[in-house]
């Protein structure tokens, strides 16, 4: 399975800004002070080989929107946030728009910013295609058409060409969808999120964003290592320190990298995907954090490795 | 997990020893509190003694930090000593040293709280 990231910002989209870009072009060419270029190859190899990411790359800036690729031809995605735009252009350059395409998308909940892709996802304007949109609660339907409506958007729900569908999933009910044995598990943020264990062929991926994974209590903890149990991969929303989540971001719904490492240690899975970042953090910043977990795994580490990465748009990971 | 206690003055020592993790988190919160309930209002200081623990988790830390907004409560100060380097890498990748002033030893913390508390604990 193949898992592309096409937004992995939380809360809001953000994008860098002119004084970003000067920022990283001044630290690329004091990086590059005494080097020469013969050609574009060298260039190329310099910056992958001796830039840090934080300064060759960008973190992304859409909101929440993984693809699972199965291989299996129909599309499965977790979440519609602004990622879904990309990823449908993406599509129609494959595929073009005269190819009728199936999309399943697990929602991890309504907010805003994990909804507010669809109105620019350009499969939902071109009939032929289909839309199985899953979630665990109630008036999801009512949550999409609302933000068509007027005067929040110039297009109606009602309008859309593709043939869209609801499906509500109950939460611990481990069901068959789109090739793969899904398990919903619900989850501590406001108005309720769903994390969703996908299983297929001996492999495991967990998408566990807009979750506030509290480990005080222990029997709740246990549960939440089980549904990570040895997956291979743990989409992990680690938006805010720990600190934060204990103070003045208490209750607000979402978990530290801290907790991340930990919940992954004890269920044993195999890789930690820190997701659904800050928007107020920066590239570096966010490779900081990076770092930061990187250390924290090292220094907690007993019989078990973890390998941690930090999600950007564009990211892919084999499992 | 241990958590014992011994006062000089208006300084409460309370000292940590073992590993705390969400297992036995509750005992921990459960054995530290009475001992911060029993502080002075607008007087008591209260130094954390980590020299023995060795391993702190995100449960563990968030028994710290109602331990923190307990003795702020009661207008006290609140601070930790002598953290082992796990541990200390731990506060800071958490950011609790933010949180907590940190000192090097019970001794040095007792120097900046409380001279009274510092000379009681030389003479035993």
């Amino acid at each position: 399975m193949r898992v592309r990231f096409w937004g992995t910002r939380g809360s809001l989209p953000v994008s860098l800004t002119a004084e970003d870009i000067r920022k990283k072009i001044v630290a690329a060419l004091l990086a590059a002070t005494g080097r020469k270029f013969g050609t574009r190859a060298d260039a190329e190899a310099f910056v992958a080989r001796d830039l840090p990411f934080a300064v060759s790359h960008t973190y992304g800036g859409n909101s929440s929107c993984v693809e699972l690729d199965t291989g299996a031809g129909e599309y499965i995605l977790c979440d519609l946030g602004t990622g879904v735009r990309p990823f449908g252009l993406d599509v129609l350059a494959r595929k073009g728009p005269g190819t009728p395409c199936t999309f399943h998308v697990f929602m991890s909940h309504l907010h805003w910013d994990h909804i507010m892709g669809f109105p620019f996802f350009p499969h939902v304007y071109i009939p032929g295609n289909r839309i199985v949109i899953y979630g665990c609660h109630g008036g999801m339907e009512e949550a999409f058409r609302r933000q068509h409506a007027a005067p929040s958007f110039p297009v109606d729900y009602s309008r859309l060409s593709a043939k869209i569908e609801f499906v509500r999933l109950e939460p611990g009910r481990r069901v068959r969808l789109a090739g793969l044995e899904v398990t919903p598990r619900l989850q501590l943020h406001t108005g309720d999120s769903y994390g969703y264990r996908f299983e297929q062929g001996g492999k495991v991926v967990v998408y566990s964003t807009d979750s506030d994974h509290k480990t005080d209590d222990a029997a709740s903890t246990r549960e939440v290592v089980e549904f990570f149990r040895n997956a291979d991969l743990v989409i992990f929303d680690a938006m805010y320190s720990m600190l934060d989540t204990v103070s003045v971001k208490e209750d607000w719904g979402h978990s530290s990298n801290v907790v991340g490492v930990e919940l992954c240690q004890l269920a044993r899975a195999k890789h930690l995907c820190i997701y659904h970042h800050e928007p107020v953090h920066d590239d570096a910043r966010i490779s900081s954090v990076l770092q930061e977990t990187l250390r924290l795994e090292q220094i907690t580490r007993t019989d078990h490795a973890l390998r941690i990465s930090s999600a950007y748009d564009g990211l892919e990971i084999v499992v | 997990m241990e958590v014992t206690a011994v006062r000089y003055a208006d300084v409460l020592v309370v000292a940590v020893k073992g590993r705390i993790d969400y297992m036995n988190a509750e005992e921990f919160k459960a054995a530290l509190l009475p001992h911060l309930r029993n502080c002075a209002a607008g007087g008591d200081q209260v130094v954390l003694d980590l020299s023995r623990l060795e391993y702190v988790s995100s449960a563990g830390l968030r028994v710290l930090m109602i331990a923190a907004k307990e003795v702020r409560t009661r207008k006290g100060r609140f601070v930790a000593v002598a953290l082992q380097p796990v541990v200390r890498e731990i506060f800071e990748i958490s950011r609790f040293t933010l949180v907590f002033d940190l000192f090097d030893s019970v001794q040095d913390a007792l120097r900046a709280l409380s001279p009274k508390a510092a000379s009681m604990s030389h003479t035993g």
